[in-house]
């Protein structure tokens, strides 16, 4: 029993971690599908190469923290270029033409990556190696930085949303886009900027995340179905909500794998999103409108 | 005759525009003026256009057809923060407070621009509050909580953040209590006298008639009646045409 | 009504409906002959479209009952409704537009007629045909069979939407606001039509152009907060000093 009792607590704070670089990718997607009801299916993307921006810039620099910011506004600019050129255009019509844009912008993004930095797997190392002891493990201090780290930025966006200056703007945008504009908020520019703070979210989960596995062109798209997974189960749309649901599903996952392989305690955050788009399907953590 | 025939440019002019929601084709031709300072009001049944007007003239439609400038600049087609921004305020029938944002936060959408100082933000604020002390008492609740009468009170104030030179008011009395309808003809006053220029659509006839300086007079998608208000105040045979029944 | 007037062809009796704190309807007691063009109207809110919305089965009221030709119609779902030979057109079209005006009415024509038949050609049934044809005539549409719905103009696809109505080949027709959105001139064509094939039918209208009341209507109900303010025959309603008040304020 005294083991069992370990490995619940190791799997706990696994799981802490996992969630909170979860919801710091899920923060963005479900931000943009708030704003502007885009699903960006591109999402998973923009997480792997700001993963791969990460790598380069920390060859060249040799510092991880530079590597980390350089990869976030790179994406991000990436993110509000893309916006500009095929989304903007793409307002008001059917969701189905955004879904179907972002997928055609995922596919490019992955074969670029592809093309750009070779079927290898790359490496990024921590920006610091050492271990705590946690019962019988050797628990490094980085994944614990990490769900440090996730938190902060999230917490940054929360702080910038209820009071920075253009987080009304962004709020209001959000609610009504269009009385937002009869008050004369630029709308298409909080849309970009939106899309581009998601984008850099993104990117930065993805350099945060590099060191514990490798950084491959195809390492997004794990991530992107978790995080769509997340949204929907946090409530579209709401930020708070999808991060208690990271960490939420994260945890469930981590305690299943404590009995099944880790592949199949995925199982978990499917039947999470089924019992969820069943019985509470505008989000376990948001009241069910009368 | 829609012409203010003195010489002066008019604020808004709006010019044979047709809107179509879809294949519905809901203005047939709407032409109109709101000159500086002046209380404009717009009657007719429902259904006749009358907020689609004020939509088209805040960019919310755009029109097939027509012009509309705003101290002679076109904004038929701009885009749709631009009206605001060169400063026509805009009060929607169903008032769409941004219900998640505190009565404060509602406020700062129009309060935060560009060039405003403190002193004018707060001296702008002290003028919502001294008009509607409502608001002041519930600075930090959320725009949902607050009842239909306060809510229409925050929709009003929200516009004047803008210091705009024109408001559009739709229909701003609808399910509101006498006492409160006093308030809004109140505020309609004050605004008047402050230099803003109204155009207000409104089923009350009585109050249209009252506050403003002209009246058109909408009938399917057209306008089909223009008068001072004076005249029409005794003209009992245009007002039963176009409103009676 | 009169005591020698043939018996309601649709008649409520207490019909109450409440949205939580909200009482749309209050107590509505209306009843409507067989034959009669009766126009219902009233400012905003007033409860026009919930009364369309209980009689049509899209509603349940709170209270009271309904009753078609004498049968209690109360609650039962819009296709029973429909079976029973009520039919309604909508403020929103509800046309196909990917199928052909023809198609449009006869799949309405269909569902009377030979709703189960799975093993005929609906080309074999030459009745339908007919129906379906001796509508495109009575909206006007004749030589536009083969229109796709989506190119009609707008005022040809809000009569396509009677049309739809009457291929049911209902007793009473429901129009909802039918001439929203129309010019002068679209609207005087949609008069003809509504007079055109009252002949065999009772209709409902609800309408705000009061143009239309007036020269349609043989008797009008205005509502009010959910309650029946006044009922006559046009000339009565426009002098009624209650109505006047509620439209004008005065």
């Amino acid at each position: 029993m005294a083991i069992l009792f370990d490995q619940i607590v190791i799997q706990t704070v696994n799981g802490i971690v996992t969630g909170m670089i979860l919801a710091l990718v899920a923060s963005g997607l479900t931000l943009i599908f708030g704003i502007m009801d885009v699903v960006n299916f591109a999402h998973g993307e923009l997480f792997m190469l700001g993963a791969y921006v990460g790598t380069t810039t920390l060859v060249a620099t040799g510092n991880f923290w530079v590597a980390l910011l350089v990869a976030s506004v790179t994406i991000a600019l990436l993110g509000a270029a893309l916006q500009v050129t095929t989304l903007r255009p793409l307002l008001g019509r059917d969701p189905l033409t955004t879904i179907l844009a972002t997928f055609g912008i995922s596919l490019v993004l992955q074969n670029y990556a592809l093309w750009q930095y070779g079927p290898v797997a790359r490496k990024i190392q921590e920006p610091f190696t050492g271990h705590f002891k946690l019962f019988y493990l050797e628990y490094p201090w980085y994944r614990v930085a990490i769900a440090l780290l996730s938190a902060a930025i999230i917490g940054a966006l929360w702080l910038f949303l209820k009071y920075g200056t253009y987080g009304i703007w962004i709020r209001a945008t959000t609610q009504d886009r269009i009385m937002a504009a009869a008050m004369g908020i630029p709308v298409p520019l909080v849309h970009t900027a939106v899309f581009a703070i998601g984008a850099g979210m993104a990117a930065a989960s993805g350099v945060l995340f590099g060191p514990l596995v490798g950084v491959n062109h195809a390492m997004g798209l794990d991530w992107v179905l978790k995080a769509f997974i997340v949204v929907v189960v946090g409530g579209m749309g709401n930020l708070g909500g999808s991060v208690l649901a990271s960490i939420f599903v994260s945890l469930l996952e981590a305690y299943a794998s404590l009995w099944v392989s880790p592949a199949q305690a995925v199982i978990v955050s499917f039947v999470v999103l089924i019992l969820t788009l069943l019985f509470r399907p505008t989000g376990l953590f948001v009241p069910t409108p009368k | 005759m829609t012409s203010l025939g003195n010489g002066r440019a008019p604020l808004i002019r709006v010019d044979g525009i047709h809107t179509y929601y879809g294949k519905s084709h809901i203005l047939h031709g709407v032409s109109l003026e709101v000159g500086r300072g002046e209380v404009v009001g717009l009657l007719g049944r429902n259904g006749v256009g009358k907020s689609t007007t004020l939509k088209t003239i805040m960019g919310i439609v755009h029109p097939t057809q027509g012009e509309i400038t705003f101290e002679a600049r076109p904004i038929a087609r701009a885009a749709a923060h631009r009206p605001a921004r060169l400063g026509v305020g805009y009060v929607p029938e169903d008032r769409r407070i941004f219900r998640l944002l505190t009565v404060m936060e509602n406020l700062r959408t129009g309060l935060d621009r560009p060039g405003m100082t403190e002193a004018r933000r707060q001296a702008l604020l002290d003028k919502v509050y001294h008009y509607f002390p409502v608001l002041a008492e519930r600075r930090s609740q959320a725009g949902g909580t607050l009842s239909g009468g306060e809510q229409q009170m925050l929709a009003i104030a929200r516009a004047m953040m803008l210091e705009p030179k024109i408001i559009l008011l739709d229909e701003p009395t609808e399910g509101l209590m006498p006492r409160m309808v006093a308030q809004i003809r109140e505020i309609i006053d004050v605004l008047h006298r402050d230099g803003v220029a109204i155009l207000l659509v409104e089923q009350n006839v009585p109050l249209t008639l009252e506050a403003s300086d002209r009246v058109y007079i909408m009938e399917k998608g057209v306008v089909r009646h223009h008068a001072p208000a004076a005249e029409l105040r005794l003209d009992d045979a245009v007002i039963h045409k176009y409103l009676g029944v | 009504m009169p005591a020698d007037s043939p018996a309601p062809l649709l008649r409520t009796e207490g019909l109450t409906i409440r949205f939580g704190g909200l009482t749309a309807l209050n107590d509505v007691n209306f009843a409507v002959a067989p034959g009669e063009i009766r126009a219902i109207i009233g400012p905003n809110g007033a409860g026009k479209s919930t009364f369309f919305n209980c009689v049509t089965g899209v509603l349940r009221p709170t209270a009271g009952r309904i009753l078609f030709n004498g049968e209690d119609i109360t609650g039962l779902a819009p296709h029973r409704i429909s079976q029973k030979a009520i039919a309604r057109s909508y403020q929103i079209t509800n046309i196909l537009p990917n199928a052909t005006t023809l198609e449009n009415v006869r799949i309405a024509a269909q569902s009377r007629r030979h709703a189960w038949s799975l093993l005929s050609h609906h080309r074999a049934h030459r009745d339908v045909l007919d129906r379906a044809l001796a509508v495109l005539a009575a909206l006007g549409l004749k030589g536009k069979e083969d229109e796709l719905a989506a190119n009609l103009s707008h005022g040809e696809q809000r009569h396509l939407e009677i049309g739809i109505a009457l291929a049911t080949e209902p007793r009473l027709l429901c129009l909802d606001e039918p001439t929203a959105g129309m010019s002068a001139a679209e609207t005087h064509d949609t008069m003809e039509l509504v007079r055109r094939i009252s002949r065999d039918l009772t209709i409902l209208i609800v309408e705000h152009d009061m143009q239309v009341v007036m020269e349609l209507a043989q008797r009008i109900t205005v509502l009010h907060y959910g309650e029946i303010l006044a009922e006559g025959p046009p000339a009565e309603i426009q002098q009624n000093p209650k109505v006047l008040e509620v439209y004008l304020k005065t």
